[in-house]
């Protein structure tokens, strides 16, 4: 089973830290819920889990070894990563962009193996990209870029699935059918963790939900323990109504 | 599709014409008879001499210094994420022109004939390292043209500077050669002495070019699919570096045809960086082979320098592209 872990992880970046000792822990059948106001160092976390933050303290490791340890084409066929900025260069078609999500496993965009192409497949039927799939990026809405984007994750066939605010800039419904992919992968036997600003649609699909302030971990568990109002109002300066897994927010505090 | 298919065939295609071209025609226009009789040594020894010795090796000479600048180009393109990189543009073509003016200033060429490339090779790597280190601290491709341009610049005056200086005008006709690029009066020896470079540059730039596709989603997302950032940086520019200060050592600087090849290809080849490669290298070394047999056709006093012609089509071309980009971007 994959499993990543981290050990009193901290990143400095100066003389700051932006990420404090943080220990979290991501094993499939989990949909994780990273939150915190911006500057809280959600991001360094992810990065920092995944061996890319250069000055690290403390320890991530998947499956017991070092993340930083491992090369990078080992760790994305265990990690898919979907980072908050997702550029892309060239006006290339949707079904080569999804194609990248396999290079870990040596193939490249026009150069496909049989088992290459069905993950590509699959992970376009399950965005529901089909009829988009010969389509240029660049002539794509940011919702169905986002769909790309999740294709792309997901044709890598990692256990493992950190997205970084993919939901950032769409629309209520696109959001909606974004999480619900990623719900999909969770129930097929994936672990995903999620960043996500939306407390409402965090707490309708998180099994748990991470809280961290100023880089560091103030609260880890299920959203019916964890999303309350003091906590609302601690992390992000909001006064809120909390029933259950339902957020309303009625203003600053 | 059936279009992208017929690309490389039709590359090579064109590309053999040309240089059979490039023999027929010149000051005495051969018949296709005679070049192809001299060129299977079943001619008589005036026509094997000029075929051989003389318009061969230029056409040559042309063609793989033309390759080397469209295969930098489109692995530069690649690695920068960005339409507008070349070694002219990014100042690696000047750079390298700058060392190897250095090292004739200085008599240091006469005395091996490896010193030559080798010190525009060198130049070629310094000014490709630059911009590599530039670019992992800027992420605005505005700023790296205006590094290359400051490179370039640089490069020029210093150029200058050292023909100012030059301590007779054999010199001074020498460095010339070198800032315009020319590739008049080529033998097979000299060739042989770029190709090494040349073939190890390609060779480099050849085999690290699935990662270059990886970079199309970022550098971010590129490390997250399992790519080695850092590797990819070193090998690409350590390839752009070699196969650029190869082409500099044959033909001196000649800008542009980098930039030209690979935006032709682009959308042939599904816009993918790692499939532009070669055929950008066959399609710049067809264009400098042509441009070549221009320069020789055109009934000037003084022969016209390959470089300037390059520039001529070149530039235009990359003012187009660039003002297209902006429309595109917003």
């Amino acid at each position: 089973m994959a499993e990543l872990c981290t050990h009193g992880l901290s990143v400095e970046a100066g003389n700051q830290r932006l990420v404090d000792g943080a220990s979290i822990r991501l094993v499939p059948g989990e949909f994780v819920a990273l939150l915190g106001p911006n500057g809280a160092g959600k991001t360094s976390l992810l990065r920092a889990s995944l061996g890319l933050e250069k000055k690290v303290i403390g320890r991530a490791t998947i499956d017991g070894s070092d993340t930083a340890a491992l090369s990078p084409m080992q760790r994305a066929r265990h990690i898919a990563y979907l980072p908050q900025q997702r550029p892309l260069a060239w006006p290339n078609t949707v079904r080569d962009v999804v194609s990248l999500g396999r290079y870990a496993y040596g193939a490249a965009p026009g150069r496909l193996s049989a088992e290459d192409a069905a993950a590509v497949d699959a992970a376009i039927a399950r965005c529901d990209l089909t009829a988009l799939a010969q389509r240029q990026t660049d002539t794509l809405s940011g919702g169905e870029l986002a769909r790309v984007h999740c294709a792309r994750a997901f044709a890598a066939e990692a256990p493992l699935l950190i997205a970084d605010e993919p939901v950032a800039a769409l629309d209520p419904r696109h959001q909606f059918r974004i999480m619900d992919i990623i719900a999909d992968f969770v129930a097929a036997g994936g672990g995903a963790l999620v960043v996500l600003h939306d407390i409402t649609l965090a707490a309708r699909y998180a099994s748990r939900m991470i809280w961290m302030k100023q880089g560091r971990i103030v609260a880890d568990g299920a959203p019916e323990e964890t999303l309350t109002a003091a906590r609302m109002a601690e992390i992000y300066g909001v006064q809120a109504r909390v029933d259950g897994r339902r957020v309303e927010i009625e203003g600053a505090v | 599709m059936s279009l992208s298919r017929l690309l490389l065939p039709g590359l090579i295609g064109a590309s053999i014409l040309a240089i059979f071209a490039a023999c027929l025609l010149g000051s005495t226009p051969m018949p296709a008879g005679r070049v192809l009789a001299a060129l299977f040594g079943a001619a008589d020894a005036s026509d094997e001499l000029v075929v051989w010795s003389i318009r061969l090796p230029r056409a040559l000479a042309a063609y793989v210094a033309g390759a080397a600048l469209g295969l930098s180009g489109a692995a530069l393109q690649g690695l920068l994420r960005n339409p507008l990189a070349e070694p002219g543009v990014l100042g690696v073509s000047a750079s390298a022109s700058l060392v190897a003016t250095f090292s004739l200033y200085y008599g240091l060429a006469a005395l091996s004939p490896w010193v030559l490339p080798l010190a525009a090779i060198i130049g070629a790597l310094i000014a490709t390292a630059l911009i590599a280190v530039a670019a992992i601290a800027t992420r605005s491709v505005v700023t790296l043209i205006l590094i290359g341009v400051g490179i370039s610049s640089f490069a020029g005056a210093a150029m200058s500077l050292l023909m100012n200086l030059a301590p007779t005008p054999f010199t001074l006709s020498d460095m010339i050669n070198w800032m315009l690029g020319s590739v008049a009066n080529r033998s097979f020896r000299e060739i042989g002495f770029a190709a090494p470079f040349l073939l190890a540059g390609a060779v480099i730039l050849l085999a690290s070019r699935r990662g270059l596709s990886a970079l199309t989603l970022g550098e971010e997302a590129a490390s997250g699919i399992g790519l080695d950032l850092r590797r990819q940086r070193i090998l690409t520019v350590l390839g752009a570096g070699i196969a650029t200060g190869g082409s500099v050592a044959l033909a001196g600087a000649i800008g542009f045809v980098g930039i030209v090849a690979p935006h032709i290809v682009r959308p042939f080849v599904g816009h993918d960086p790692a499939r532009s490669l070669v055929p950008s290298a066959l399609l710049a070394g067809l264009i400098l082979v042509l441009a070549d047999i221009g320069v020789r056709l055109m009934p000037t006093t003084n022969e016209l320098k390959l470089g300037v012609v390059a520039a001529l089509i070149g530039a235009p071309a990359f003012v187009w592209i660039a003002m297209r980009r902006r429309a595109l971007n917003g």
